[in-house]
């Protein structure tokens, strides 16, 4: 072995510079580490060590025109968990379950919650009994990982006599987590699914805040208060309404148990809905936080389908109320005079071809000129009126007076109406030679092709009580939108208007509905019902000569106009403040 | 002859500095928020340094001849503990299914590994200073081999590869320490130099042309040139080619069998939390005891393995610095030891000594970044540990006694 003092010393000194090197690149490292990437650490540090818990923001409160109150929230408590992987939040529910009453269903929809956001702690129940918490609260030790939170419950303080228009709010579905409109949701959150509650929902919903835990390797929480600042939920700002909450009430009380049909009342200077009613309704409170099975299944076993919005998702033939549409065609298109009588008079019956077409007073009104014919309704005269328009005239008249549109009500369900689009669609549906002309004398009364929404005819009556400006229909005050749909002659709006005034005098088909003191205008009809009973309708307006409010009112099989005009005319009372009202539910 | 209790003060200063930081850590790595069986441990680190201290005092005051002449009956021992524990061996902490623990019942007494470091070192020492000659053909180097072999391959079977390596990092700094040229200990270290870079068939090739050259050139024997030629084929080329054929059951059996830490899971996840406490440390670090990573038990193994991580985490780049530069200068200083000491034995004690430090402070603050594979292995005065601390101790008091009899210190001039 070499031991010579030089060579010791030269080893020496390039063993020195080995070290030398060896900590200088050590240290190096910890200087890329520590100094360089120091803040992607930090962050790593802090995502470890601090659990953002979400805290839901309260929806806008819902107020009608009054300022009452239509939906709010109340604070409720909702239990989630965080869980580092599927597995773990597997056992932990499984242990869960005695306690906290889960069923698979619940299970298995935190599972689903869980894969679609592990890092956000998952909602196991959204709207726990106090029991339940009270019970969680003493086992807190055994479920570190549990989060039990006050939350804002949405509530609807007049429950199902709100439901038609405000809808319900629920949790997000997967589908709706899938829709690019909802991309900044998280599974678990709340969100409007039906009515105001779904039309609005950018606009109640709010800003979630988000509190910070800090938690150990576990996931238990060491501190109780937050080590970084909780950023606070901001509540949405409230949502302001047309709907008057009394008149609301009002026609919810008048439609008895056994009715079913729908009913809206809009001032027609505005398109302002001021009530908006179907009948059954249903118990939106009952749907917030997951809809119970039982009474889902109950609702839609239900016959008369409670969840069938006869206002604006219901279409039924017009029938008579029509005859305001048929007119209106007729006088823009001037085929008809003011004072001009059909060819043909009332005989109780009018021949058209080889069929028989009967108007429904089998005695037969005589000759009529147009105000006396709206008056009194009379097929016959509205049977020629058709004819002279022409079908596809009559056709072009119905799209013009925007009765193949939706009305554009503010809410997210509402169905289009039926009419077609021109004597095509007759080729398409029959074959160019399945079908006659008598198709014409069926849309001049409201019948046949033609099948259209209680809001629609709502809108065509507004229209013309606001001299042809269609006004939108508006449950939120937003601004007023209009659309000129007709115009007429001072002398032609009269001789209508006239002929509907007497609809609902002595002798007219509405004229036990009549309000001492008030001149209403309006008009009954009858939907010929294939499948039942026809159903009732009455359209109109008071006061007759500056309208302030329009109320179109339908009963499902309700036979005839006359009962659907009884609850017209109540509304249309109650809202003006004028009486005394005649016995409203007589079986006229 | 009257001696002086402190003969070399820097090694000292270093060596003491280095324990009392590392038992302030050893608190430290116990102060979680969740409090556990690891916040109380500093206390008995502080019981063992003192104990550790009381050896080098006794050390320091024995011989280097009466050391040398004890050699061979602590080698002898040491290696008879070792055989030990493949009996009655027991695991603990990560390595739990290891058998590197010497028990009884279940109070485990200590790892005669970290005693056979220091036994080891002087075994090896006394074998490579009998040589007269510079060892020129591998076959000299037989009976140096066997010192570090026999101990080497029981520690592989408990199995402890930390231990392993730096028992293999101890033997090549000996050998050149010893005067043993470059080209020998590249021909050495060839096979396994082959087996790191068989992963990749273009190194290799490139390697075992290098190697053909260097054989060519350094003209070994022939029948040595073919057995390592041959050698370097085996682990470079059929090793990994027996290694695919295995099932990845069978294969994670082996890594497991290798390296018991080497699930790559947890592994993986202990390196990640490690790098992220050092790089939230920034320059400063988070305060002595308020790393957020180690107090809410992010960290694992925390007062043992990844102490230093801890040193990163609450003290910063400065902290590292300090205590690397802490190290460096005890390295500095025992290789000046060994450069002054009076005799070859000496001499390769104390690079012995310091070279098995270095491997312990390059793998494990290397592991703690990720630069280095996680094998378990402690960290010299900080990592918490009695065996380690005792064993440290005695390497100190050796030293003290090298330097005290060396050329240029106190003691020597005296003479």
């Amino acid at each position: 072995m070499s031991f010579h003092p030089n060579d010791v010393a030269r080893r020496a000194r390039m063993s020195s510079m080995a070290l030398a090197i060896g900590f200088v690149l050590l240290i190096g490292a910890f200087f890329k580490t520590q100094v360089i990437q120091h803040k992607q650490y930090v962050m790593q540090s802090e995502e470890n060590r601090l659990r953002p818990i979400p805290l839901p923001a309260p929806r806008g409160i819902i107020y009608d025109r009054h300022g009452q109150v239509i939906a709010e929230n109340l604070p409720a408590y909702s239990v989630s968990i965080t869980a580092p992987s599927v597995d773990s939040l597997r056992s932990a529910l499984a242990q869960l379950a005695p306690t906290l009453q889960l069923g698979q269903n619940d299970i298995n929809n935190a599972i689903r919650r869980y894969r679609r956001a592990p890092t956000r702690p998952t909602v196991i129940l959204p709207d726990a009994t106090i029991d339940i918490v009270s019970v969680l609260e003493e086992h807190r030790l055994d479920f570190p990982r549990l989060i039990i939170q006050s939350v804002p419950k949405r509530y609807y303080p007049d429950g199902p006599s709100v439901a038609s228009f405000v809808g319900y709010t629920g949790e997000i579905t997967e589908s709706d987590l899938n829709d690019p409109k909802y991309a900044s949701y998280k599974p678990g959150q709340q969100i409007g699914k039906a009515g105001l509650e779904k039309q609005y929902e950018p606009i109640l919903h709010g800003k979630e805040g988000v509190r910070f835990d800090e938690v150990d390797a576990r996931g238990r929480p060491v501190r109780g208060e937050g080590p970084r600042p909780d950023l606070n939920p901001e509540g949405a700002p409230p949502l302001y309404t047309n709907i008057d909450l009394d008149l609301q009430k009002f026609t919810v009380g008048i439609f008895a148990d056994s009715l079913q049909g729908g009913a809206i009342a809009i001032d027609p200077t505005t398109g302002e809905v001021l009530a908006l009613y179907s009948a059954p309704s249903w118990d939106p409170n009952k749907f917030t936080g997951g809809i119970p099975v039982e009474y889902y299944k109950q609702l839609l076993e239900d016959k008369r389908r409670p969840l069938v919005n006869k206002v604006i998702q219901g279409t039924y033939p017009p029938g008579s109320t029509w005859k305001l549409a048929t007119s209106l065609i007729g006088l823009q298109e001037g085929v008809v005079g003011l004072k001009e009588h059909m060819p043909v008079p009332c005989t109780g019956g009018y021949q058209f071809g080889n069929r028989y077409f009967r108007c429904w007073e089998k005695k037969g009104h005589g000759s009529l000129d147009l105000q006396h014919a709206i008056t009194h309704s009379c097929d016959v005269y509205f049977y020629q009126l058709g004819l002279k328009i022409g079908l596809a005239r009559f056709i072009a008249g119905g799209i013009k007076l925007t009765m193949r549109d939706k009305s554009g009500i503010d809410l997210p369900e509402e169905n289009q109406a039926r009419w077609p689009y021109s004597k095509d669609y007759y080729d398409k549906k029959y074959g160019p030679r399945g079908w006659s002309n008598a198709e014409t004398l069926n849309l001049a009364i409201g019948q046949g092709s033609n099948s259209q929404t209680v809001v629609n005819m709502a809108k065509l009556y507004s229209a013309f009580a606001a001299k042809g400006q269609a006004p939108r229909p508006e449950i939120a005050h937003l601004v007023p939108q209009r659309k000129e749909i007709f115009r007429l002659t001072a002398q032609q709006d009269s001789v209508v208007l006239e002929g509907l005034k007497a609809v609902l005098e002595a002798g007219g088909t509405a004229g036990a509905s009549a309000i001492q003191g008030l001149t209403l205008a309006g008009k009954t009809g009858t939907a010929q019902n294939t499948g039942g009973a026809d159903h009732g309708w009455f359209v109109g307006f008071a006061p007759a000569d500056h309208p302030k409010i329009v109320v179109a009112v339908l009963l499902e099989f309700g036979l005839h106009g006359s009962r659907a005009a009884h609850i017209a005319s109540a509304i249309i009372g109650h809202y003006l403040k004028v009486g005394p009202i005649k016995a409203v539910m007589d079986e006229g | 002859m009257s001696r002086p209790i402190v003969s070399d003060f820097r090694l000292l200063a270093a060596a003491g500095i280095l324990s009392l930081f590392g038992v302030a850590m050893v608190y430290s790595a116990g102060q979680t928020d969740t409090p556990t069986a690891v916040a109380i441990l500093y206390k008995s680190q502080i019981l063992w340094l003192l104990i550790g201290l009381g050896v080098a005092y006794a050390v320091g005051h024995s011989s280097v001849r009466f050391i040398e002449w004890m050699t061979t009956p602590l080698f002898l021992f040491s290696i008879f503990l070792l055989g030990l524990t493949l009996v009655i061996g027991k695991g603990a902490g990560t390595a739990a299914s290891t058998k590197s623990w010497l028990a009884i019942g279940s109070h485990r007494i200590g790892q005669p590994s970290e005693i056979a470091k220091v036994t080891v070192v002087l075994m090896l020492a006394k074998v490579l200073s009998n040589h007269r000659e510079t060892p020129k053909s591998l076959l000299d180097l037989w009976k140096p081999a066997l010192v570090v072999g026999i101990p080497w391959a029981i520690i592989m079977l408990q199995p402890d590869l930390g231990t392993g390596i730096v028992f293999i990092g101890i033997f090549f700094a000996m050998l050149y320490w010893a005067g043993v040229s470059w080209p020998l200990l590249i021909l050495l270290a060839s096979p396994a130099i082959s087996l790191v870079l068989s992963f990749s068939v273009g190194l290799w090739g490139a390697w075992f042309f290098v190697l053909l050259a260097l054989v060519l050139w350094y003209r070994p024997y022939l029948i040595e040139g073919i057995v390592l030629m041959v050698l370097n084929v085996a682990t470079g080329v059929v090793a990994p080619m027996m290694w695919e054929k295995l099932a990845p059951y069978q294969q994670n059996r082996l890594k497991v069998f290798i390296d018991p830490s080497s699930d790559p899971r947890a592994s993986g996840y202990h390196v990640i939390q490690s790098k992220v406490a050092i790089g939230s440390g920034g320059w400063f670090g988070k305060g002595f005891t308020l790393g957020t990573q180690k107090r809410l038990a992010f960290l694992p193994e925390q007062h043992t393995d990844f102490i230093f991580s801890v040193v990163g985490e609450e003290l910063g780049f400065l902290g590292v610095t300090i205590v690397l530069a802490l190290f460096l200068w005890l390295f500095l200083r025992i290789t000046k030891i060994a450069e002054r000491a009076n005799d070859s034995f000496s001499s390769l004690v104390a690079f012995g000594l310091m070279s098995g430090w270095f491997v312990h402070v390059l793998v494990n603050v290397g592991m703690t970044l990720n630069l280095m594979p996680i094998t378990g292995i402690p960290l010299p005065f900080f990592s918490y540990g009695g065996s380690f601390m005792l064993a440290s101790w005695l390497a100190v008091g050796i030293l003290m006694r090298i330097s005290g009899e060396g050329r240029g210190s106190a003691l020597s001039l005296r003479r």
